[in-house]
């Protein structure tokens, strides 16, 4: 279940795309952690997400998970936002049958699920084509 | 380190046992084990079990386990890796009997997965992605795979077909598995038109919702030379590794990193290459699954285990068989239990005693289990000595 501190904690991230950029070596964590696995320094800053990127790979799930039924089908993909950064994604505002590895998206502002036991509307990122 | 050896397995025909409980399935199975290696008594025990809380309600397995086994005071312990766990039970208990910890080691895996609803069930499950960046976006893990098997054919040009071809060549397998949930033939057009699950991966490319249980009984191998009745089988290698659980995470999204790390370790320990592997029991959870991890064995070349399944090398008789049991596929996936009935079948092989899915001269086999879309993984290698 989704509670109120659980889906708060991470808010910096699902609306705003806040990542954790490394002060010694400048690699970029999304999300944020507490030691760079490439220099394992411990100092980092905060930095904004690219929101646009390109389609690595996608799905359309049509049997989704117990919160997420009243949903199905979406389509789901990893969007490189370059850098190395990669991050998943549900993909909205088009047809399914036109999504295609290598198309451009944007990351928007988007509501994702209403947590049915605790009520909790649920607000992240979607990816839309990139006009 | 001291030698290892399996002297014991046990397992029971698997499926929708709305009949049997969470602790009745694994006692029943470590009755067998230890029965088939003639032991009464047990040093110690690790149970592999995935979710026990959110399947069915109950934690703190390990002790219940070992009341209901008969066998307390002993030490028990619980281990998760998601769905190795039971590949994870089977390296804790070959790693407690090296050490000289103990000499008579039980280790099970269980999985009571069908007291709960279907969506229930995929929750459940998606609870091996990661909660936060994965699962929150609705993603699942046919949706991961299909991730996985859509680059695949991007970057390799493995098709639709040879991923059925999975289905079909583990479903002819399992088709004469005593213990097969699902143990019946499928064809090719029948698994290209099933239901869709997460495009491009149908029902028949996943494995299935399964109750079941299996264990194995480990003792050290000078021990086991006294006791086996037949063919002496050492734990000669054995491979454990990490990866990002996110798969998004990764690099190359179509390479199982964290299988290649735990095989390389394991061919080391036992000396070997992917060449010496008579057959392989390995983590067919999807279709697609199947084709990475034989690249990732070093079966195959990256990019080549599609073909490979379509040209019969992985059939019983084919160069290198792939799960001759049938599979997560056919035999079922409780997820907790399937890299302890990975061991089980590899042990019968090796033994001889698989009757109709036999592989001639087995003499050396080896088991993959991975949790997730490969976050972990375990590597193991069994020969007769």
């Amino acid at each position: 279940m989704l509670t109120p501190p659980k889906y708060w904690r991470e808010i910096p991230q699902r609306y705003r795309l806040e990542a954790a950029k490394c002060a010694q070596c400048g690699k970029v964590f999304f999300p944020p952690r507490l030691i760079c696995d490439a220099c394992k320094g411990e100092e980092f800053e905060t930095v904004v997400l690219p929101r646009e990127g390109k389609i690595v790979s996608f799905t359309e799930v049509h049997t989704p998970a117990s919160n997420f039924s009243d949903e199905a089908p979406f389509a789901v993909g990893i969007i490189d936002l370059g850098n190395e950064l990669t991050i998943l994604a549900q993909i909205v505002d088009c047809d399914p049958g036109e999504v295609k590895i290598g198309a451009p998206m944007r990351l928007e502002f988007r509501k994702l699920q209403k947590d049915g036991e605790s009520g909790v509307l649920c607000y992240g990122y979607k990816a839309v084509p990139a006009r | 380190m001291r030698d290892v050896a399996v002297i014991g397995v046990g397992i029971q025909t698997w499926g929708e046992l709305w009949e049997k409980s969470l602790r009745d399935l694994f006692v029943e199975s470590a009755l067998n084990a230890m029965k088939d290696a003639g032991v009464d008594r047990i040093d110690s025990m690790y149970v592999g079990c995935m979710s026990s809380g959110l399947f069915t309600g109950q934690e703190h397995l390990a002790s219940l386990l070992a009341d209901y086994l008969g066998v307390n005071p002993a030490p028990a312990a619980r281990v998760e890796s998601a769905c190795c766990s039971g590949g994870l039970a089977f390296r804790m208990g070959f790693m407690d009997v090296a050490s000289g910890m103990s000499d008579i080691v039980l280790v099970g895996g269980v999985e009571k997965m069908t007291d709960v609803d279907g969506a229930a069930a995929t929750y459940a499950l998606a609870t091996a992605s990661d909660q936060e960046y994965e699962a929150y976006n609705g993603i699942t893990f046919p949706g991961l795979y299909a991730l996985i098997a859509r680059a695949h054919m991007q970057k390799y040009g493995t098709t639709r077909e040879q991923m059925a071809q999975v289905a079909v060549k583990n479903h002819e397998n399992g088709s004469t598995n005593p213990h097969a949930q699902y143990p019946f033939k499928v064809t090719l057009e029948q698994v290209l038109n099933a239901t869709m699950v997460a495009d491009p991966i149908r029902l028949l490319d996943c494995s299935p919702i399964t109750d079941g249980a299996a264990a194995a009984v480990l003792v050290p191998l000078e021990m086991a030379k006294k006791m086996s009745k037949g063919p002496v089988i050492k734990v000669a290698g054995s491979g454990h590794a990490t990866d990002t659980i996110a798969l998004h995470s990764r690099k190359d999204i179509t390479f199982i990193n964290s299988t290649a790390v735990a095989a390389e370790k394991a061919y080391k320990m036992a000396g070997v290459g992917p060449k010496d592997i008579d057959f392989a029991e390995v983590h067919d959870c999807f279709t697609i699954a199947e084709i990475c991890v034989t690249e990732a064995l070093g079966f195959f070349e990256k990019g080549r285990g599609g073909k490979a399944v379509e040209a019969g090398k992985t059939a019983i008789g084919g160069e290198i068989p792939v799960n001759p049991s049938g599979g997560l596929k056919a035999k079922g996936h409780p997820v907790g239990a399937t890299g302890v009935a990975q061991i089980h079948e590899v042990v019968n092989q090796l033994r001889g005693a698989c009757g109709k899915r036999q592989i001639k001269n087995a003499k050396r086999g080896l088991a993959q289990n991975m949790g997730g879309t490969g976050g972990s993984s375990l590597v193991h290698i069994l020969e007769v000595v």
